[in-house]
């Protein structure tokens, strides 16, 4: 069996409004191993989040398919956690309430996976101390912080045991030093858990910090993958050796050439 | 030990080199006592003071204006020593339509709780409905934003005719006329449930069922509550109209009944009655939908 982990195949996506068609994607073909992080970087608009949401399963792509251990993705499902850009907690439920939803669904009695109501308590508080939140769990989402939101976001979708962990821009809406821990945050439990992630950013510094491969988008409309670069900088690593650790930055120039020489955003669509 | 705490209450996974400071925290110095309750008295008076000055010089005004012989309405004094009897006796039960006060109330109380139970089962029902389908909604709207604007009463007849009876018709008038604001606010909130709720539902796959009551009941409940409220005072209007028309034990034909045997001073304690009973029903569902809705507000 040679089937790769995860693998796109000519994804292509139009919306269409009235007689206007957009072409978003096209010809998108990626293959993803387990365990692998693959970041996705390119500018607003070039169907980043719509190719995350096709494999989502919450959007339905118009041409290809993506394949997950050889099964086609058509709709939505915990195999494929999502960690929402404005976290998307729900107000009227605690930080505990919020996860066990998803857990007492995803691991509830009647579905093979099943676990008893003690076995479900105890994996809400685990995923909870996995991100830190364990003292916070009956605060409701408005009294804590939007890092600890997006912390419960993330324990939400790894409470799941998702094969692909899915995160779009999961960090974008923090404010830098916030950003910088849980990013540390998001290396530490990778290396334990080894999930496999897909993250989309803007941000060049995270994609390469975080990741095992970058792939960069071209400009939309009709947007495909541009260029894969592979990090191959040791694990664990760490921001402040990296800083001036030479193959960073040359990844970093690598991915930065190519979104502000190679595919500058066209003026229009800069504004 | 201070600092030992805040290092692991926070949320920070990086280990913080060097030593770290001995954290003091400053208390507020206490302030004498008779400040405080001076201050708190302060705070009291400039907020009980201006309702009762206002009050005070509405009644003093009423007084003047109607003390002067031939007047045509009561001053309060002479509307207080007419309905004494009244006013004392509220659980007075001389069989009959001759009931006291209390007894009035809660008879007019409970055909709105009824109705408005009523209402308030459908109308959240249809607004979910109608907030979730597009086609319910261009189907059903024109209907109901029609129908809100007929006035409560000229539903009587109407309903008079269909129910034969005067109970079931006070009923209908009071569902009917508190409905259109709950089905209205309900399909709004509905509506306006952000569609990354939706998405969550969506992920973790639950049920058409348990997306209705773990994700969108909660999610409307603010705007059921705006629409409940205004709902319990247009039914609290349409009672007291109803009853005045089908007669009875019930505040509204208390009044009508006073009107015809001249009381008009039983007619204004009962108006006011029936302000403050309005005025706590209104509160009583912001309270518990505030309750209920753990503060979320509707935004």
């Amino acid at each position: 069996m040679n089937q790769p982990y995860l693998k796109f195949e000519q994804i292509g996506m139009s919306f269409r409004r009235g007689q206007m068609e957009t072409e978003v994607l096209r010809d998108v073909n990626l293959h993803i191993d387990q365990g692998e992080f693959v970041s996705m970087i390119g500018h607003s608009g070039c169907g980043k989040s719509t190719l995350l949401n096709i494999l989502g399963g919450l959007l339905q792509s118009t041409t290809g398919e993506v394949f997950l251990e050889g099964k086609v993705v058509d709709e939505p499902g915990p195999d494929r956690a999502i960690v929402f850009q404005n976290h998307s907690l729900l107000p009227w439920l605690t930080v505990y309430g919020n996860i066990a939803i998803a857990v007492d669904k995803v691991f509830g009695g009647s579905q093979g996976k099943g676990k008893t109501k003690a076995e479900r308590h105890d994996w809400v508080m685990h995923n909870l101390e996995l991100v830190q939140m364990a003292q916070a769990k009956d605060k409701r989402p408005h009294e804590v912080s939007g890092g600890m939101k997006q912390r419960v976001g993330i324990a939400r979708a790894l409470a799941m045991q998702p094969k692909v962990l899915l995160m779009d821009e999961p960090f974008g809406a923090l404010d830098a030093l916030t950003r910088a821990h849980l990013q540390d945050s998001v290396m530490e439990i990778h290396a334990r858990l080894g999930n496999t992630v897909l993250m989309i950013t803007h941000d060049v510094d995270e994609a390469v910090l975080l990741s095992d491969r970058v792939v960069m988008m071209t400009n939309g409309p009709a947007a495909t993958i541009g260029e894969i670069l592979a990090i191959e900088l040791p694990r664990p690593r760490r921001r402040l050796e990296l800083a001036t650790d030479p193959e960073y930055a040359r990844c970093r120039a690598a991915v930065l050439e190519f979104l502000y020489a190679r595919h500058r955003v066209p003026a229009r669509a800069a504004a | 030990m201070q600092a030992a705490k805040i290092a692991t209450s926070a949320v920070a996974s990086v280990p913080v080199p060097g030593t770290t400071a001995e954290i003091v925290s400053f208390r507020p110095p206490m302030r004498p006592v008779l400040e405080r309750i001076i201050d708190a008295a302060r705070h009291t008076v400039s907020v009980v003071l201006p309702p009762l000055i206002v009050m005070s010089i509405t009644l003093l005004v009423w007084q003047l204006l109607c003390s002067e012989p031939g007047a045509r309405l009561p001053p309060p004094t002479k509307v207080v020593s007419d309905a004494w009897d009244f006013i004392v006796h509220p659980f007075y039960d001389n069989g009959g339509i001759d009931k006291g006060a209390f007894w009035q109330i809660s008879k007019s109380l409970g055909r709105v709780g009824i109705g408005f139970s009523l209402a308030a089962v459908v109308g959240i029902a249809l607004g979910v409905l109608v907030g979730q389908s597009t086609w319910a909604m261009r189907g059903l709207d024109p209907i109901f934003q029609v129908l809100r604007t007929v006035p409560p009463l000229a539903w009587l007849p109407l309903s008079l005719a269909g129910f034969r009876h005067s109970d079931p018709s006070a009923l209908f008038v009071i569902f009917i006329t508190s409905i259109w604001p709950i089905i209205i606010n309900t399909s709004v909130g509905v509506r306006n449930i952000p569609q990354d709720y939706r998405n969550v539902a969506a992920v973790i796959r639950l049920s058409w069922w348990e997306v209705f009551y773990k994700i969108t009941l909660p999610a409307t409940v603010p705007y059921i509550f705006t629409g409940l409220r205004i709902g319990v005072g247009l039914s609290w209007l349409a009672i007291v109209a109803a009853e005045m028309l089908i007669g009875g034990v019930g505040i509204g034909f208390f009044i009508w009944d006073a009107w015809n045997s001249s009381r008009i001073s039983d007619i204004i304690v009962a108006l006011v009655y029936i302000g403050i009973v309005g005025f706590l029903l209104d509160k009583l569902i912001a309270v518990v939908g505030h309750f209920v809705s753990h503060g979320v507000s509707a935004q």
